[in-house]
């Protein structure tokens, strides 16, 4: 499979804009191998029961599907993932865009659906600008394939965005502040004393609940559609998606029902988020989360730390249930069966 | 009145070598008062805003009023110099100076600005030696310039320092070891050196005179003995706010000390408590009968909040805005407050805390809620529109709102000025910028529409949200009281500032940032700054040719300009004020004078 494909980013590299109020991501893109490797690894993919998180990669999965189907697949794959409408799963962990829109805008749907036309052109200094100023639009969707796929790459780690703004959010444990918000200089208009008081002290809410919890876990009861009993695991001890997702698999995995192959593999084009595209490569299930609100929620939508901090239990939902959950995704998955 | 009659004939001579036979028993018409006495009725006017009526009548009345101002206040340092103000006024022993734009505030004008407060009182050392009381805003202040403060006025008693930057803590102890008669220090949200607490040391053994002290915002511990011997010994000490350092059994100590006191700023209010130390303090409290004002609590533990019940029934004013208190432990707690007039509190109370606000404090009127966590877009935490409706519900007298917030609505907004339409000041932040009301998506220009239709006495707006020109329109429309008004990232065209600059006949402060007002914007205001103290616009659409030509209509405005770095025509920042004194002498580099 020599296959030379280009990669193509839509976010803007370094320049952290100036400009006030566009919601730019911060996403650091990979290098080429980078790239490369992980599009190769991609596609070898083996379809057992796949927690659909986003840049997870179970390191033993054999290489799955055969011939054509795997090389349209990968072209597929591939040009799902280089149009990257859809957010990276590096790019929420380093802090992109606040607003968690659920897989695929509009926009990015229809292009993908037309298969094609959506490279923007790469800078010469290997960076193309982003489109537009919409969060989505400008995700990097390599920096999340790369992240976890192959070698245990784990996750950049969150990095604060550079800005003087004391992270308030940082101190707290959560993800860097959203990129939109921190980059605006002198907004929302507080003055630097408290700014800074709140940062050395962060507001308690958040230390309460770790200090409930006695130690700093945080066990969340985790349930699997039509296991028969429930497990326990405290998230706390992971550091990423990717790691959790593994755990649980082995956890349940003398649960999973039925193997994923017969689904193919090759309709997936539209699906650039890691979770839906390790659900669509058969497998039946997604792993879903409740929040403190008490909403269901796909698992991988927010940086590591956020999931962290919101996540009240976990559901290994069937994909057929997960319909509210991804609306589109689902659809395609259920027209192509 | 004896002094009126023991008039040094000499100053009469200097002063008014013209009407010189204007003495007490030369009345020249019934209806003309002798300037001593016109002098002593028009010292019985503090305000300023009539002290300048006043001015304005008639050369005689001019004059009295001149030499009978001891307290001026100067709300833009650069709009006269120390020269015209020592000229003019003779006798002052009270000065207040504000010195940058207030967005300075917020980190938007870069260092070394300006607003030195040094070449003042150099002069004030010369023509005032008897000046009692310097508070300063927003100014650039020395150690150095403290010193000097320190040893050339003997007299001097009171020294306000707010959100001024360029001095440290040895400048403070300059002023603590010289300062013999000095009855207020209060330093507030400076950006200062904090180098160490010890300037608490420097007041002399037998200083006594101290009535207001607020270090609240210092970070460097001072010594805790130091602080009750001076504390024991200031029997009129009347407003005491600590920092931080100071824990809750060193706060029991003072309270025994200063029973008397009528505003605490507490230090750190989380420390380990024997039940009998808790229970020390509570009756401390009790003991502090004129106790109105209470503020500090940082890192307020809920364990201890209750020996603060004791005192809180006489609470007027009570900031929590650094105690990260949840919904319950607030709730609780203000519920013992029914008597209080303005409150601060941090949006960790939620609405829930706000619906106990309204049912508990009838008699509010100032209400600030400032966020926990304003770089977290998480709409989970903080304060909606719900909370503030139902201060608006409970609180009749609502007149000053500051409030933070992730989600508004046109509706509430309108419902809660039916309810409180005696707003002064409406400052409201929604605060991801350019959000439209989110149940409706429409714009928020019926909120702020609402307000400046309702609220009649509004003095003070600053408007957030998805905003169109409408909101301008509304603004310059009905907004007739208006004085003060913030805008950011609003309005669609030129137009929307036009309908401000031509509406609101008592405009005098205008700041705008981010939005799309160029340069038809900027100079449909010509003929008005002159009336306005300042108008301040920032990443707007500027242009060096719009400014010049505004130098140029109005040569008695400044016209000061920051440089977009990449576009040498574009306009960073544009400060334009009115000004007796020229283009100020001390622009540094990145500013420029046209």
């Amino acid at each position: 499979m020599s296959m030379p494909f280009e990669e193509h980013d839509y976010i803007g590299l370094s320049e952290v804009p100036a400009m006030e109020n566009s919601e730019k991501n911060n996403g650091l893109p990979l290098g080429d191998n980078e790239k490369k490797n992980t599009a190769k690894v991609l596609n070898l993919k083996a379809t057992e029961l796949r927690l659909g998180l986003p840049g997870s990669e179970s390191p033993e999965r054999e290489t799955g599907h055969g011939g054509e189907d795997k090389n349209g697949y990968q072209l597929g794959v591939l040009k799902g993932f280089v149009s990257g409408a859809k957010r990276g799963f590096s790019d929420t962990i380093n802090g992109g865009s606040g607003k968690w829109v659920y897989s695929g805008s509009g926009g990015s749907e229809v292009n993908l659906a037309n298969g094609g036309g959506l490279f923007s052109p790469r800078g010469a200094n290997g960076a193309a600008k982003s489109i537009g100023a919409g969060g989505v639009d400008s995700a990097s969707q390599q920096t999340f394939v790369g992240s976890g796929v192959g070698k245990e790459t784990v996750p950049q780690s969150p990095k604060p965005v550079q800005e003087k703004k004391p992270q308030v959010s940082a101190a707290n444990g959560h993800a860097a502040a959203p990129a939109a918000k921190a980059q605006v200089v002198g907004w929302p208009p507080i003055r630097s004393f408290r700014k800074n008081s709140m940062a050395i002290n962060p507001p308690k809410t958040d230390e309460d609940a770790d200090a409930k919890l006695g130690t700093g876990c945080l066990y969340v009861k985790v349930s699997m559609d039509g296991a028969p009993y429930l497990r326990k695991v405290d998230i706390k001890i992971y550091s990423s998606y990717k790691d959790l997702s593994s755990a649980l698999e082995k956890m349940f995995s003398c649960f999973t029902i039925g193997q994923c192959g017969s689904h193919g593999v090759h309709i997936r084009d539209g699906m650039s988020e890691s979770r839906l595209m390790d659900l669509l490569h058969g497998s039946e299930y997604v792993l879903t989360y409740e929040d403190k609100d008490g909403d269901w929620m796909l698992v991988g939508d927010v940086p590591w730390e956020m999931f962290m901090d919101s996540c009240k239990r976990l559901r290994i939902m069937k994909s057929s249930d997960a319909i509210g959950l991804a609306p589109r995704a689902m659809e395609k998955c259920k027209n192509r069966n | 009145m004896n002094q009126l009659w023991k008039m040094d004939p000499n100053i009469k001579k200097t002063k008014n070598s013209a009407d010189s036979a204007n003495y007490p028993e030369a009345i020249q018409s019934p209806s003309q008062f002798p300037d001593e006495v016109l002098e002593k009725v028009l010292s019985m006017l503090h305000s300023h805003k009539d002290r300048s009526s006043v001015s304005l009548v008639c050369k005689d009345w001019y004059n009295a009023e001149r030499w009978s101002r001891t307290k001026i206040f100067i709300g833009n340092c650069y709009s006269v110099s120390p020269e015209i103000v020592a000229r003019r006024f003779p006798r002052i022993k009270s000065v207040t100076l504000k010195g940058k734009p207030r967005f300075s505030d917020f980190n938007l004008v870069p260092q070394n600005w300006g607003a030195n407060i040094h070449d003042w009182l150099v002069m004030f050392a010369k023509v005032y030696p008897l000046l009692e009381e310097l508070r300063l805003k927003r100014m650039t202040v020395s150690d150095e310039s403290l010193e000097f403060l320190a040893m050339s006025f003997p007299g001097f008693k009171a020294l306000s320092l707010l959100s001024c930057d360029g001095f440290s803590t040895d400048g403070l102890k300059s002023i603590a070891t010289h300062c013999k008669k000095l009855t207020e220090l209060d330093i507030q949200e400076n950006g200062i050196d904090d180098v160490s607490g010890s300037w608490l040391s420097a007041f002399p053994d037998n200083f006594t005179s101290l009535e207001i002290l607020n270090f609240a915002s210092l970070n460097s511990e001072v010594s805790f003995d130091a602080l009750e011997r001076l504390v024991s010994r200031c029997k009129s000490l009347k407003v005491l706010k600590v920092n931080k350092g100071i824990g809750l059994d060193q706060l029991q100590r003072l309270l025994v000390r200063a029973p008397q006191l009528m505003e605490l700023g507490t230090g750190s209010f989380q420390q380990e408590l024997m039940f009998r130390h808790c229970m020390e303090l509570e009756n401390a409290f009790r003991n502090c009968k004129n106790l109105q004002i209470l503020a500090g609590l940082w890192d307020a533990s809920y364990v201890y909040l209750h020996v603060l019940y004791p005192a809180c029934s006489s609470l007027t004013f009570l900031n929590l805005s650094y105690a990260t208190l949840r919904s319950d432990e607030f709730t609780k707690l203000i519920a013992h407050c029914p008597n209080l007039r303005c409150l601060w509190v941090l949006d960790t109370v939620e609405d829930k805390g706000l619906e106990a606000v309204g049912s508990c404090c009838p008699l509010l009127e100032e209400i600030r809620v400032f966020p926990a966590h304003p770089f977290d877009q998480d709409i989970n935490h903080g304060v909606t529109e719900s909370g503030f409706l139902a201060v608006s519900h409970g609180c009749r007298k609502l007149h000053y709102v500051l409030y933070f917030c992730q989600q508004m609505t046109n509706a509430a907004v309108a419902t809660i000025v039916q309810n409180c339409p005696d707003f002064t000041h409406f400052r409201l932040c929604i605060m991801n910028p350019g959000q439209p009301d989110y149940l409706t998506d429409e714009p928020m220009d019926e909120a702020f529409g609402a307000v400046v239709k309702t609220c009649t006495k509004l003095q003070r707006l600053a408007v957030s949200g998805l905003l169109t020109d409408l909101t301008f329109e509304y603004i310059g429309k009905y907004a007739k009281n208006l004085e003060t008004l913030s805008v950011a990232f609003a309005g669609r065209s030129d137009w929307g500032m036009q309908c401000v600059l031509g509406g609101c006949p008592k405009l005098r402060k205008l700041e705008i940032r981010d939005c799309p007002f160029g340069n038809a914007a900027l100079l449909s205001g010509l003929k008005k700054y002159e009336s306005m103290r300042s108008l301040w616009m920032s990443a707007c659409n500027v242009t060096m040719n719009g400014c010049r030509l505004l130098a140029k209509e109005m040569p008695r405005l400044n016209v000061e300009v920051m440089k977009d770095e990449e576009d040498d025509s574009h306009v960073d920042k544009v400060y334009v004020y009115r000004s007796v004194a020229g283009p100020r002498r001390d622009a540094p580099p990145f500013v420029l004078t046209l």
